[in-house]
């Protein structure tokens, strides 16, 4: 176990270098980038200096690696915008993101699992056929759309108001009435967010069943009598499982990508956000931050997945 | 014997119904594409103010927008966008991901070890934020969202590649062609390559699907295909000030995404099942 973890942490820590060297060649060597619009005379001197200041343009190349990577983990980064430290308006945000991320994670394991082993356990039924179609069509429908769909389907119904996290107008709202408005904000972009993940996450613990169940022990298990219910949910669900912890890992990046775009469309101030608006602000150093932060989250991610795994499966660790 | 393989393949292919609509759906697209200045009532361009935001009707079967504009045109129009972003991104990708898929796997030990970690390196930055920045950065055009989403999106074929040349390499005929002296090039592309191309295949199909729809998600955004030219994700965009007015410029041009997506989905899981010869007893 200690080997593994040792190799695993040592293909971690390369893959860290390896991120930042990739944010750092983004941001100062790409075409377009904030580097080269300082030779470019429409931008004003102001933002040029701003911009040498930021990134040690008058130091050799490995010293501006290297100091960029400093000022990252430092925090000492500032937006262009409005000079503020990026640590700061991300800190601002990414509550916010986190609770949506966290209601929609809830919503894709309690859904996707239960879903997944019913259509297992009835392969090729009527109900099985609709659940792939319509995984089929979670995956494929643009989640922009669907969400449109969504706010013009509730607006006309309930003609209550759906974008950001709550209500303008909540002055003479009871406690009561206050929550339920924050828990409607919530579910919106929390079920458009989910719909992927639940998709993919239902298919795959489907056809993670389907191949446990054909498995020697299932069968011994289902030969000495043990009732059906029991050899599904207790014998085989518990090993169908397993590969599932890997996709914690990935989940991440997924849904940092999906956060951008339902956080624009539900006015929801989190980070996907300021992202967008760092985006269209050009305002570098507040994306390249986010991008390198979610990089390394997902990595750390992957790493504890991978570790989880491996406690989980001892096969795993002598690959 | 390829004959023998190929009908063997179609005869699994075709017992899958859902695949072989989206294969159909997908031909059909490709002719809409082709055809639309033919097809389209309207120029897509053509802007009269007297029949804005006009519902559909028998003269404009699927509305008009704000501008006038016949939207039934403007989409056949922007099936062009769609498909060819997700073609030419898909073969920028697979192009990059064989190469150094190949590499590692045929030479194995430090190259593929060091090609694998800058693998993991991508995987980890999550890819449509990548995406964005980077067409950002450069401007947004068809050329620039193409080249960007292909340079992204390798990783996964890479690595499907590698695994395979991983086995392939060990294998009689590959020793053969070493013990012949051919060139390393040579056994890699013309020796291992052809043996390693259905599963790549597969997940290329699949990849089509999913360049389409960053390429929505990036013209949401507004930073796809900039207006005028018309692309199924701006008409959405440029729809949605109206959505409480003129819901058609919202539900078409998405479904129009979703079907198209959802029949490259449909053909590539089927071409999975068909030519993994595992899956094909099952239905």
């Amino acid at each position: 176990m200690a080997s593994f973890i040792t190799r695993r942490f040592l293909q971690l820590l390369i893959t860290l270098i390896g991120i930042s060297i990739i944010s750092w060649v983004i941001i100062t060597q790409a075409p377009g980038s904030p580097i080269a619009l300082t030779i470019d005379p429409k931008v004003s001197p102001k933002i040029v200096e701003q911009m040498m200041k930021n990134y040690d343009l008058d130091k050799p190349i490995q010293q501006q690696y290297y100091l960029w990577l400093k000022k990252l983990f430092t925090g000492q980064l500032r937006s262009f915008k409005d000079g503020r430290p990026v640590m700061e308006k991300i800190n601002e945000r990414i509550w916010n993101t986190l609770l949506l991320n966290l209601v929609a994670t809830i919503i894709i394991f309690s859904l996707a699992i239960p879903l997944g082993v019913f259509s297992a356990k009835r392969q090729y039924s009527f109900l099985d056929n609709l659940g792939t179609f319509g995984a089929y069509l979670g995956i494929s429908a643009p989640s922009f759309w669907l969400a449109y769909l969504l706010i013009l389907g509730t607006v006309e119904l309930f003609g209550y108001p759906v974008l950001g996290m709550r209500s303008f107008v909540t002055e003479n709202f009871t406690t009561a009435e206050i929550v339920m408005d924050r828990i409607w904000h919530l579910m919106l972009p929390s079920i458009i967010l989910a719909i992927g993940g639940l998709a993919g996450l239902s298919r795959y613990t489907r056809s993670s069943m389907l191949e446990v169940v054909r498995q020697d022990y299932v069968r011994t298990a289902k030969a000495k009598g043990l009732p059906e219910e029991s050899v599904y949910y207790k014998h085989a669900l518990r090993n169908a499982l397993l590969p599932i912890i890997t996709i914690f890992g990935f989940l991440i990046p997924d849904l940092i990508g999906g956060s951008i775009i339902m956080e624009s469309v539900f006015a929801w101030p989190g980070i996907g956000r300021l992202s967008y608006q760092a985006v269209l602000a050009r305002d570098y150093p507040v994306v390249m931050t986010i991008l390198s932060i979610s990089a390394v989250l997902t990595l750390i991610g992957n790493f504890i997945a991978d570790i989880l795994y491996g406690i989980a499966d001892p096969r795993i660790r002598y690959q | 014997m390829e004959n023998q393989q190929a009908k063997s393949f179609w005869h699994y292919f075709k017992r899958r119904r859902m695949a072989v609509g989206g294969l159909v759906m997908i031909v059909i697209m490709f002719l809409i594409a082709g055809l639309a200045s033919f097809l389209a009532p309207y120029d897509p361009g053509k802007t009269d103010v007297s029949v804005k935001l006009k519902p559909p009707s028998l003269q404009h079967n699927v509305g008009t927008d704000q501008l006038g504009r016949d939207v039934f045109s403007r989409m056949l129009y922007g099936s062009r966008i769609s498909l060819s972003v997700g073609f030419v991104a898909v073969g920028i990708s697979i192009f990059i991901g064989i190469l150094i898929g190949a590499v590692a796997g045929f030479y194995g030990g430090w190259v593929d070890s060091l090609l694998m970690r800058f693998v993991d390196t991508m995987l980890c930055f999550p890819s449509f934020f990548l995406i964005l920045t980077v067409v950002a950065l450069l401007g947004p055009s068809i050329f620039n969202i193409m080249v960007v989403i292909g340079i992204t999106s390798w990783m996964g074929t890479a690595r499907l590649v590698r695994a395979e040349f991983l086995s392939l390499r060990e294998r009689d005929f590959t020793q053969a062609a070493k013990a012949l002296g051919v060139k390393d090039p040579r056994i890699i592309f013309r020796h291992i390559l052809p043996n390693a191309l259905a599963p790549v295949f597969v997940s290329a199909t699949l990849k089509v699907a999913s360049a389409i729809l960053v390429e929505a998600g990036l013209s949401f955004l507004g930073f796809g295909v900039q207006p005028p030219v018309p692309s199924w994700g701006n008409i959405l965009t440029e729809g949605r000030t109206y959505i409480f007015d003129a819901w058609w410029l919202t539900v078409f041009p998405g479904l129009a995404i979703l079907i198209t997506v959802l029949s490259f989905n449909l053909l590539g899981e089927g071409l999975r099942d068909a030519l993994d010869p595992r899956l094909r007893g099952r239905r």
